[in-house]
């Protein structure tokens, strides 16, 4: 028995997959069409993006960090691929290189900030956030790009699954999360991540260099970034300069839902996938009974704050 | 006993430290014999903590040299120290409270699997589990299972896993800074055994303390740090508690003390 209860992953680990069926449960009920296998491959599209913002967001809040600016540096990213496609006609792989160098530019700069200046990841993300905005703005004249190749549209198309369309982006999702849910678990680097997190001091006097390993999570989290820039290219066909914004948050949001803790070195990747479906079902669930989107903005707001409130809680149970 | 019978294993001569216009180290000896718990005592300012900085490698010392098995070296970081094979316990308990027990006592020295996934960062979990129930029973630390995390354990079974980390790891010497300083006693007393466990594995002990019952419990000689300096070098079997203390805070000086007091 005391077996079996080691090998069960925690209630921690367990609670956002049990809140992610009861959502489902509850819209069902609400509406018919729900459950079915095209509403489905509707929410996992409409995820994909959010769902990979936020494995750059979760590796950065187990540092104990936090980015604000993922989704603004996002639509940096997708503005910056598209134009260079369009204006200066890259073809679809380089201009999508080109940025995910930026998106990895900003991360650098993050991490810069943070480990070199020392300052508070909140307050230089926040300052990342207009300085990502504004550049977006000026350099698009605030226009959307939509005259881009057609291999940057390849992620958006998709294959059938049963009755289903599911778009290549989510597999590259999906594979994505498995990637690095083995990397956090099984390698140094990984592990060096969650120490950071969890005791900089026990972590540097070990030997290990914090300043690398957090310059190495932002720059990363950049390049997840870049990637939801491409799939958000794919997904819509254009390069959107008001992209972003609703993402920005949501990520945030799917991190802390899926049972990473804000105060770093805890928690397991896959649960912001399980958080960033949370956050697509609530979004999907409310559009289709038909509540208007500032209801959904403020369910988001205040599944944040349930999430934040369990996780200082279950904390303190703890001590 | 005269000192010649004993290897000394590390050796301070003549450390000199300023910081601005204070004088933390003033030509300060120091000598740690083999097997030995040496434990090193001294009122605030006395230059203990500076003394300590500098054998491990915390920081440099502006005069006077530092010697290892009678070989001249010069630590420019705490990494350089335990590449030399010293390792150090800190007070505040320096572990990862959410990783396990194995994972902080491997923790920057991770074990590699073989082959191509070792190369790419892949660690043998198995290999440093079992290597960790082998240490950890070597040093008698009941501790049931080496999976559980760090902030499931007490204060002193924490301490308890940083002692056996440095043991583990350390190649010539265990420097020790306030190790039963935040515990209580039944907790204090836990993690002496071990200190005395760690002596008589072979590691030569460097305990700074301020407590002066744990100090007596477990020191062979007593190095007392006064102004800067080295005040005496005394033997906690031939003085009193009161005496030791007199020599540290300056009401009496080495000249008072029988010549059997000196260690």
């Amino acid at each position: 028995m005391n077996a079996l209860k080691a090998k069960l992953p925690p209630m921690g680990t367990l609670g956002p997959a049990i809140a992610l069926v009861l959502a489902c449960a509850f819209f069902s009920f609400q509406h018919e069409n729900f459950l079915t296998l095209q509403n489905s491959a509707l929410i996992l599209q409409q995820v994909m993006v959010v769902g990979t913002i936020a494995i750059g967001q979760t590796l950065i809040i187990l540092t104990a960090g936090i980015d604000l600016s993922c989704g603004m540096v996002m639509a940096l990213g997708s503005i910056v691929m598209t134009k260079f496609a369009a204006d200066y006609g890259l073809g679809a792989p380089l201009a999508i290189l080109c940025g995910i160098g930026v998106t990895a530019l900003f991360g650098l700069i993050n991490g810069l900030l943070v480990t070199r200046i020392k300052l508070p990841p909140f307050i230089v993300t926040l300052g990342t956030l207009n300085i990502a905005f504004a550049c977006t703005q000026l350099y698009s004249h605030a226009q959307t790009i939509t005259n881009i190749p057609d291999g940057m549209n390849l992620l958006g198309e998709t294959f059938p699954l049963g009755s289903a369309h599911v778009p290549y982006g989510v597999v590259l999702m999906l594979a994505l999360y498995l990637g690095v849910w083995i990397w956090l678990r099984d390698t140094a680097q990984g592990r060096h991540i969650y120490a950071v997190g969890n005791s900089p001091e026990a972590t540097r006097l070990s030997g290990i260099s914090t300043d690398k390993v957090l310059l190495g999570v932002y720059v990363l989290a950049g390049v997840f970034y870049g990637i939801a820039s491409t799939l958000t290219v794919a997904r819509t066909g254009a390069g959107d300069p008001n992209g972003g914004q609703t993402e920005n948050l949501d990520a945030i949001t799917a991190v802390v839902l899926g049972g990473t803790s804000l105060f770093g070195g805890r928690g397991i990747i896959l649960g912001s996938l399980v958080g960033a479906l949370i956050v697509g079902v609530f979004r999907n669930g409310l559009t289709l009974m038909g509540v208007s989107s500032v209801y959904q903005i403020l369910v988001t707001g205040i599944l944040v704050i349930l999430a934040v409130a369990t996780d200082q809680m279950s904390r303190k149970g703890a001590r | 006993m005269s000192s010649q019978e004993h290897t000394i294993v590390m050796q301070a001569k003549g450390l000199v430290k300023r910081y601005g216009q204070v004088t933390a180290l003033d030509g300060v000896d120091f000598e740690l014999r083999a097997g030995e718990i040496l434990a090193v005592i001294g009122d605030n300012g006395a230059g203990k903590s500076s003394l300590i900085k500098c054998l491990s490698g915390a920081t440099i010392p502006d005069q006077g040299e530092i010697l290892l098995d009678g070989k001249v070296i010069h630590f420019r970081s705490p990494m350089d120290a335990r590449r030399s094979g010293i390792e150090t316990v800190y007070q505040d308990l320096a572990v990862a409270p959410a990783m396990t027990i194995a994972e902080n006592l491997f923790l920057g020295r991770e074990m590699r699997r073989p082959g191509l996934l070792g190369a790419l960062g892949f660690i043998d979990k198995k290999k440093m589990l079992s290597e960790s129930i082998n240490r950890m029973n070597d040093l008698k630390v009941g501790i049931r299972s080496m999976t559980q995390a760090v902030e499931t354990l007490s204060g002193g079974q924490r301490q308890c896993v940083a002692v056996g980390r440095a043991a583990a790891f350390a190649q010539h010497v265990v420097i020790m800074d306030e190790p039963t300083a935040a515990l209580g006693v039944k907790e204090g007393n836990m993690v002496l055994e071990l200190i005395r466990r760690v002596r008589d594995k072979g590691l030569p002990v460097v305990l700074i303390s301020h407590n002066m019952p744990h100090v007596f419990e477990v020191a062979d000689r007593i190095h007392i740090a006064r102004l800067g300096k080295r005040a005496a070098v005394v033997n906690p079997r031939h003085i009193s508690m009161s005496d030791t203390v007199a020599v540290m805070t300056g009401a009496k000086s080495v000249e008072d003390l029988p010549a059997e007091a000196l260690a």
